[in-house]
């Protein structure tokens, strides 16, 4: 059999590596104890998701009175939230199933932990619609079932349902795709386990894997066939997202550009979250020779394409909105009226972080250093938050009667929430990076012949 | 009665798929092969036929499109017609296209949990499921090969080490 790769690709695994050894270093940081670094950051995380506990019962017991909430800016950093959180999970997806379409390798030392941070930041995007009906023990209400007020059933109509629907689908999709690909490493870990008690979760989560011929056949078409649901299915859900503003009134949301502007802007604010998760774990679990600086390269380039098509969006918005002649259009999120009015610092912390710095990528040198892409990453990640809440915030704060106009002040509660489900995000991501193999080493061994430093070497040199 | 197999141990791929087609061509029967990662062409060598999962997927999404049809015609058109922004529920396909993203969504989600479900079934995996594979390195580095023993035994355990098993080993099974 042929492992044939281009020597002008980069290897994808550095080291002289064996398939024990690739077992060993994934299974090193589970087997291994926590170093103080982990405690230390996992106790600020805590620390943080107790906070926004606390934040969110003070908000289910008292109402949600207690946000910066006013008449005319209904919707603030509860919603910004909402969409920041799904954009930030959209590169996990994207990772695991787009790249996997397009025959990719180097998804396969990253797909893992950038599942997990789907799922983790789908938790905390789930939790802001649930705690922002207020009455929250009423959320069932958003489903379909026969219910004890005669035949009120929910309205398909609304982008707030599909929502309900879309949101749902892709975190169950999402879950099963990542654990359908965890069974074979689990099991991995399983058969070398030591500690009975080890041994025993790992069997039981492994569910029984045996690594039959018949069930890798089965496990790459569920894989493959999974992708492509999964594809369409990423897209739908930010256009659906992006929807429930394009299907309003309100001047700056009614805009038929959000569907594609919504997706590039997730897929680019998520692939900053896994450059953030990334650059750190590699360091603390040593897996720097499976995730390179070849794979940060490659995830920036992502950011820089998927920048661009943000940065066009926001210029046609801007440019479409001025040449129309409205009135309202100056006041729309992207407008002259907002670079210079009381929203100024929210409008340029848009442009600068999203559209002017990520530029600096263009450069060879710095998108592949790692200290540079992890500081581009936080910056990024910023400018996002900034986008949605200039999206919900300025929009809402200048409406068609004058009288009306008015800024929201976050109060402490706002603020609270929000660091609660970053600490809470962590906890999560955390507790992961202890457990799970956090490369899908049975794929990583599939590609070690022809993407494996030694071997490449080996056959280069023939 | 009791069967006799061999357990023939291999530790790289190539040689693996070597041994596979030189063990069939030696008109062995291959009851098994247990590796720790997927390994391109072996059920070809193996001569086993093609999984029709990705068809189930596509009857368990149209499943899920006929299901969200009914669902939101019987809610919104039969059950309770309303006349929301200025749009009358006259017939489902009038209001189609605001439908249109459930309609994807449950077809998505009928097609992947069905899949899943069915290869979990049909690959009999699933919580508190007692692993099968016989040596627990087939999950790391080895790769191994069932052979079932219609004749000498020791013939057969010889030939396999020819193929380039490094180990081999007689298994009675019932």
């Amino acid at each position: 059999m042929s492992h044939y790769e281009a020597s002008i690709r980069e290897p994808l695994i550095l080291g002289d590596k064996s398939y024990h050894d690739i077992s060993n270093d994934i299974a090193a940081p589970i087997e291994g104890k926590a170093n103080k670094w982990w405690w230390s950051v996992f106790i600020i995380a805590l620390i943080a998701f107790l906070w926004g506990v606390g934040a969110i019962i003070y908000t289910i017991g008292t109402g949600i009175g207690v946000w910066g909430l006013n008449n005319k800016i209904n919707w603030a950093w509860d919603i910004t939230n909402f969409v920041w959180w799904i954009g930030i999970g959209h590169a996990g997806t994207l990772i695991s199933a787009v790249l996997l379409l397009f025959r990719q390798k180097w998804r396969m030392g990253i797909n893992r932990s950038a599942e997990a941070m789907t799922i983790f930041a789908v938790f905390q995007a789930g939790l802001f619609p649930i705690i922002h009906m207020g009455r929250v023990w009423n959320g069932y209400w958003t489903m379909p079932i026969p219910n004890q007020f005669g035949t009120l059933w929910t309205n398909f109509n609304s982008p707030l349902l599909w929502d309900v629907f879309a949101i749902s689908t892709y975190l169950s999709v999402s879950i099963v795709f990542w654990y359908t690909g965890l069974l074979p490493d689990f099991a991995m870990i399983r058969d070398r386990a030591t500690k009975p008690f080890q041994k025993k979760i790992y069997s039981l989560v492994s569910f029984g894997w045996s690594g039959r011929a018949k069930d890798w056949q089965r496990f790459e078409e569920v894989s493959l066939v999974l992708a492509g649901l999964a594809t369409p299915l990423v897209l739908s859900v930010h256009t659906i997202v992006s929807f429930d503003f394009a299907t309003s009134v309100i001047p700056g949301w009614h805009s038929t550009v959000y569907p594609p502007y919504f997706v590039a802007g997730a897929v680019f604010s998520g692939f900053a979250m896994v450059q953030t998760l990334l650059i750190i774990m590699r360091k603390v679990s040593n897996l720097e020779e499976y995730i390179t600086r070849g794979h940060i390269e490659n995830m920036n380039k992502v950011i820089l394409v998927t920048g661009g098509i943000v940065m066009v969006a926001y210029l046609s918005e801007f440019f479409v909105g001025w040449y129309s002649g409205s009135s309202y259009e100056d006041f729309t999120y992207l407008s002259v009226g907002a670079a210079t009015g009381p929203y100024w610092w929210a409008f340029w912390a848009l442009i600068l972080c999203n559209g002017v710095f990520p530029q600096l990528l263009w450069i060879k040198k710095l998108r592949r250093n790692f200290t540079f892409s992890f500081i581009m990453a936080a910056i990024i990640n910023t400018g996002m938050w900034f986008e949605r809440f200039d999206i919900i915030v300025i929009n809402l704060s200048r409406g068609h009667l004058p009288s009306t106009w008015t800024q929201f002040e976050p109060t402490f509660v706002d603020i609270g929430i929000f660091v609660g489900t970053i600490g809470f995000f962590f906890v999560l991501f955390l507790l992961y990076a202890r457990t799970f193999p956090a490369v899908a080493q049975a794929e990583v061994k599939s590609i070690l012949k022809s993407s494996g430093d030694s071997f490449k070497r080996a056959r280069d040199s023939k | 009665m009791s069967n006799k197999v061999i357990h023939a141990i291999y530790d790289d791929d190539d040689i693996l798929l070597k041994a596979v087609k030189e063990v069939r061509e030696a008109e062995h029967h291959i009851e098994e092969v247990f590796t720790p990662f997927p390994v391109h062409g072996l059920e070809k060598a193996m001569g086993i036929a093609n999984t029709r999962i990705a068809i189930t997927a596509f009857i368990f999404g149209l499943t899920g499109l006929g299901f969200a049809v009914w669902m939101m015609n019987y809610m919104m058109i039969v059950d309770w017609p309303q006349n929301i922004g200025g749009k009358p529920s006259f017939s489902y396909a009038e209001n189609m296209p605001a439908f249109v993203p459930i309609m994807f969504e449950l077809t998505v989600f009928f097609s992947a949990h069905l899949m899943v479900i069915t290869f979990y079934l049909r690959s009999k995996i699933g919580p508190f499921v007692k692993a099968q594979n016989p040596d627990p390195r087939t999950t790391d580095n080895m790769f191994l090969m069932e052979v079932s023993v219609d004749g000498d035994e020791i013939e057969l355990s010889d030939f396999l080490t020819k193929t380039g098993a490094i180990e081999t080993k007689i298994v009675e099974t019932n």
